[in-house]
């Protein structure tokens, strides 16, 4: 049958030609290839001593920003747990008692906040979500580890280092 | 008598106010109210959210009303027409009404509990603009503990009186009410003097925004987190319904509130026995979860069917021209 396309092509299986028979000299071409790679830039990296240069909307791990009296920002409103598609994000909310006002903005705070580093998918929701410009995906890639629960991020990990140190 | 309201007519009695009578076709032309409750006498009139325009007096005099009136306390009269949501300068009224409410509110949504259920978050998601113009200082208050379950966050407050109509009605003496006048108005106790009825937590329910708070759920959780599931128990005490709503966070009773209707209303007020003390399932007979509209944030990630929902709207007059179609091309 005629095909629709015409772009189908009829092969034939040539006998091969001296130079093909030889064998060698095919094998010589192969290497020259192959020698001719040695000395060009390498398209790979060695990851964990080397680093590529991330974008800049790269979207990495999260972090709990700190405003500029070095007090947490994140009041617990739980915007980005709503907002996240994956379920990754609890927390549980805490007053703020008098003394503290130096280490919480808002009278209300996180006690505990929790991200699931293997159920986040790293969409930045949370980010856009938040009233209080509290958290943003600007770390680095989730290092890896052994335990699931290990990969359970609490505020030791998640919040900025204070500002004097 | 007969009153159109936004081309919807409707027969109701004499007396019957506009909002009611608005109420009473339901749908999008219900004017919101923020300080109007059908439960309290008296109420209405404070906040002006609910103006409407009246384009015909009457059959009798069919002159429009010289100003927008406020639906809650005007009374129809034979032959109305009314314009709420069909006109743009009702609409422009409610975003300066919602504009002037929001000039000393503080705005701390994230942190106020009533967040998610909040009328004044609503009107102002719904009218308001993004941005405020205000560029003085907010009228600033301590936090108040009104007893030891209920705290007042003056702040918040936009003098609906609603909570004082709710004490004077509901619990025999009310010892809190409106001290100073004009800018300086705040709801208070006479020195903090603790509110102490059995009735008291309804101040909570009625209250539009978050000033009457609970303080037991007081930062407990987000209300989109909870699930709320209607209740009932055995009330031996005087005037309780103990119908109530229960907010679950998983295996716990975190808040009892009254059940309230579409318009955000308390149906019957429950007593402060149901409201603080008993939050254990043991005490309640479950009737069911709670209906929730789906355009509240409550019913955010949650789904009534597993099956999502179609992409492409169904339309029952093309499918009805097809099929048309297709008989009469299969009969030739």
């Amino acid at each position: 049958m005629e095909s629709l396309s015409n772009k189908k092509k009829q092969l034939t299986v040539k006998p091969l030609t001296l130079m093909e028979k030889a064998y060698l000299p095919a094998i010589v071409q192969g290497l020259s290839i192959t020698m001719k790679h040695f000395f060009k830039k390498p398209v790979t990296i060695q990851y964990p001593e080397q680093k590529r240069e991330f974008s800049e909307n790269f979207r990495g791990m999260h972090s709990l920003k700190r405003d500029e009296e070095g007090r947490e920002r994140c009041t617990a409103c739980g915007l980005c747990a709503l907002s996240c598609p994956a379920e990754a994000i609890t927390m549980t909310a805490a007053e703020r008692q008098k003394g503290e006002e130096n280490l919480y903005r808002e009278e209300k705070y996180a006690a505990v906040y929790e991200i699931n580093m293997l159920r986040c998918i790293f969409c930045g929701l949370c980010e856009e979500a938040c009233p209080k410009e509290a958290i943003y995906l600007d770390g680095d890639i989730v290092p890896s580890d052994y335990l699931r629960k290990d990969f359970i991020y609490g505020k030791d990990k998640l919040v900025e280092a204070p500002l004097n140190q | 008598m007969k009153v159109t309201i936004d081309g919807f007519p409707i027969e109701v009695e004499a007396g019957t106010t506009i909002l009611n009578a608005a109420r009473m076709i339901g749908g999008d032309i219900v004017p919101p109210a923020m300080c109007y409750y059908s439960k309290l006498a008296g109420s209405g009139g404070k906040c002006r959210t609910c103006l409407v325009k009246v384009s015909k007096g009457s059959e009798k005099d069919p002159r429009p009303m010289p100003k927008l009136v406020a639906s809650c306390r005007t009374t129809v009269m034979d032959g109305m027409e009314v314009q709420n949501i069909t006109s743009p300068e009702v609409i422009e009224a409610r975003k300066g009404v919602v504009e002037m409410l929001l000039i000393n509110h503080p705005l701390d949504c994230p942190v106020c509990d009533q967040a998610g259920e909040c009328h004044l978050q609503d009107l102002g998601f719904e009218h308001g603009a993004a941005k405020t113009r205000y560029e003085f200082d907010r009228r600033t208050f301590d936090k108040i503990d009104i007893g030891d379950k209920i705290q007042l966050h003056m702040t918040r407050c936009i003098l609906c009186y609603r909570c004082v109509f709710t004490a004077d009605q509901i619990t025999d003496h009310r010892i809190h009410g409106i001290l100073n006048r004009g800018d300086h108005s705040e709801i208070s106790t006479y020195i903090q003097k603790a509110v102490d009825n059995d009735f008291s937590g309804n101040v909570i329910d009625v209250c539009p925004v978050g000033a009457l708070t609970d303080k037991t759920f007081r930062f407990k959780n987000r209300v989109w987190f909870t699930k709320p599931v209607e209740a009932h128990r055995e009330c031996h005490t005087e005037g309780c319904c103990g119908k109530v709503t229960l907010w679950y966070k998983g295996e716990d009773v975190i808040r009892v509130t009254a059940r309230k209707d579409e318009y955000g209303e308390a149906e019957e007020f429950i007593c402060n026995t149901c409201r603080f003390d008993k939050k254990k399932t043991a005490d309640w007979v479950i009737e069911g979860p709670r209906k929730i509209s789906n355009k509240s944030v409550i019913s955010a990630n949650h789904y009534e069917t597993l099956k999502p929902l179609p992409v492409v709207k169904s339309n029952p007059l093309l499918i009805e021209a097809n099929k048309e179609q297709f008989e009469r091309e299969t009969r030739l």
